[in-house]
């Protein structure tokens, strides 16, 4: 049991697994601390998107390729299987986190929107991305029961899905096997800082626990935690529903949406968003989304949001008209007014770095995330340029786009 | 004596539903899932992964894992369904 931690990572979701895995294995003493379980926040509430399709070029993108490439090398890790599962030989932590590299294939309803949707993705493929056109009579071999109605579409052979919950549960037991030590059900209620305002540690509901480093991967709820140490880190709730159907033989071989998602991600407004997402799942049921809004913590159900999304998810697989649904749930996108996260030491408090913010792409950049935390954290040079993630950029006043100093 | 008399109940005559070309015996009021176990079978599907058996778990429409076809229509869920005399029941894949 590890007593005073080189560093606590606040969350036990996908990001903070991700924090604690690279840390760990970057030969840091890791406790992890949530007041849930495991994947309690967000994680537990997404689709398990690995994305590069949606993405335009800039630092979110170049952060969602070094991510799936350590995504693959992940799946890739061998790791025992559950002592549950009975005696077997090592499986791989793909396997256990279901991940399937299955691709995207984005589609559009009509010319113009096909138009617009070819020029995103020759400027995604300048940037590092395969992008493959696909004319109407190439959808059928790629998608069988896709609706005739679409146009044409771009294939992203990069996109990959996973089950969330799983991942961040495997992940943090790899960690644990790495010296780490998860603590659930732990409410960090402050930060404690000593001279010149650095990090010593953090007040939980069970006491303290003396650390030099913090990481605040609090998703949704990491304002808060840079509140407890006198900072602000804008993190707002954006509200998104999941439609679950029946067990179902396998219908949809890839990830498939509408070309109007990428302009819902981007979308600066409150207001509902929703276009059709939708994938199998190694399980059997059909995943149906995307809603966006902003409307606090909300919980309650809003079947109006759940029949646009079947509607949509219907436009696009009319086969999916005379399948029930089980099951519907939400969650809370943790959303930063410039759409990209916040990763990195907090130049206000040293010590408290940061690793949240990253709306509905979190479990696509949670290792990315991770690995450049666990470099912050050792010092090491970070694989990517941390600038436009700082976590002060919303001062008033300052930005890194406007040239503030490293 | 059987759960019938136990409880004093009085059924109806039974009538049989073909279940993938067997007959099992159905008491008017029960649920598939019921008639399923009265004749000794408790699982009628397999896990994706490793194959293990499944049948009925929550016995109230929560969980789906009693999927049937009945009828050819497909992802029923046997411990809702009230089966009718002659009805064809196939286990999924």
């Amino acid at each position: 049991m590890t007593e005073a931690p080189d560093v606590v990572v606040v969350g036990a979701g996908m990001v903070g697994a991700a924090c604690a895995y690279y840390a760990a294995r970057a030969g840091l003493a890791v406790a992890v601390v949530d007041r849930g379980p495991v994947a309690g926040g967000t994680t537990g509430a997404g689709e398990g998107n690995l994305l590069v399709s949606d993405k335009e070029p800039g630092p979110e993108l170049d952060l969602a390729l070094l991510s799936a490439q350590l995504w693959t090398r992940l799946a890739a890790a061998p790791a025992r299987p559950l002592a549950s599962a009975g005696p077997g030989p090592d499986t791989t932590f793909g396997a256990l986190a279901e991940y399937e590299a299955k691709g995207g294939l984005v589609v559009a309803s009509d010319e113009q929107r096909l138009d617009a949707l070819c020029v995103f993705a020759a400027a995604q493929a300048a940037a590092g991305v395969v992008a493959v056109p696909v004319r109407h009579d190439e959808l059928a071999e790629l998608e069988p029961h896709l609706s005739r109605d679409q146009v044409g579409g771009v294939h992203y052979p990069q996109d990959a899905q996973v089950q969330p919950a799983l991942a961040a549960a495997h992940l943090l037991r790899l960690a644990r096997e790495s010296g780490a030590v998860v603590r659930l059900g732990e409410t960090v209620t402050g930060i404690e800082r000593g001279a010149g305002g650095r990090v010593t540690g953090v007040r939980t509901d069970r006491g303290r626990i003396a650390a030099p480093a913090v990481v605040n991967a609090a998703g949704t709820w990491g304002a808060a935690i840079a509140a407890s140490a006198d900072v602000v880190l804008p993190v707002l709730p954006r509200r998104g529903f999941v439609l679950v159907t029946a067990p179902l033989p396998p219908l949809i071989r890839h990830k498939v949406y509408a070309a109007d998602y990428v302009a819902d991600v981007a979308s600066d407004s409150a207001d509902l968003q929703t276009s059709a997402v939708v994938e199998g799942t190694a399980a059997g049921p059909v995943l149906i989304g995307a809603s966006r809004e902003r409307v606090g913590f909300d919980r309650t159900l809003s079947v109006a949001v759940l029949r646009r999304l079947a509607a949509q998810a219907v436009a696009l697989f009319p086969r999916l008209a005379d399948v029930p649904a089980m099951r519907a749930y939400r969650g809370f996108r943790p959303y930063l007014p410039d759409h990209l996260p916040a990763i990195g030491e907090d130049p206000r408090v040293p010590g408290l770095f940061h690793a949240c913010g990253h709306e509905g792409a979190g479990i696509g950049l949670a290792p990315g995330t991770g690995l450049l935390i666990a470099q912050a954290l050792t010092g090491e040079k970070t694989d990517m340029d941390l600038a436009p993630f700082r976590p002060d950029r919303f001062e008033a006043g300052e930005s890194a786009a406007e040239g503030a100093a490293p | 004596m059987n759960g019938f008399t136990r409880v004093g109940a009085s059924p109806d005559a039974a009538f049989t539903v073909d279940v993938d070309g067997t007959p099992v015996p159905v008491v008017p009021g029960q649920t598939l899932a019921a008639a399923l176990w009265a004749a000794g079978i408790t699982a009628w599907r397999t896990t994706r992964g490793q194959g293990r058996p499944r049948g009925a778990f929550c016995g109230i429409g929560s969980c789906y894992d009693c999927l049937v076809v009945v009828n050819g229509v497909a992802g029923v869920r046997a411990c809702l369904v009230r089966p009718e005399a002659g009805d064809v029941v196939r286990t999924h894949e």
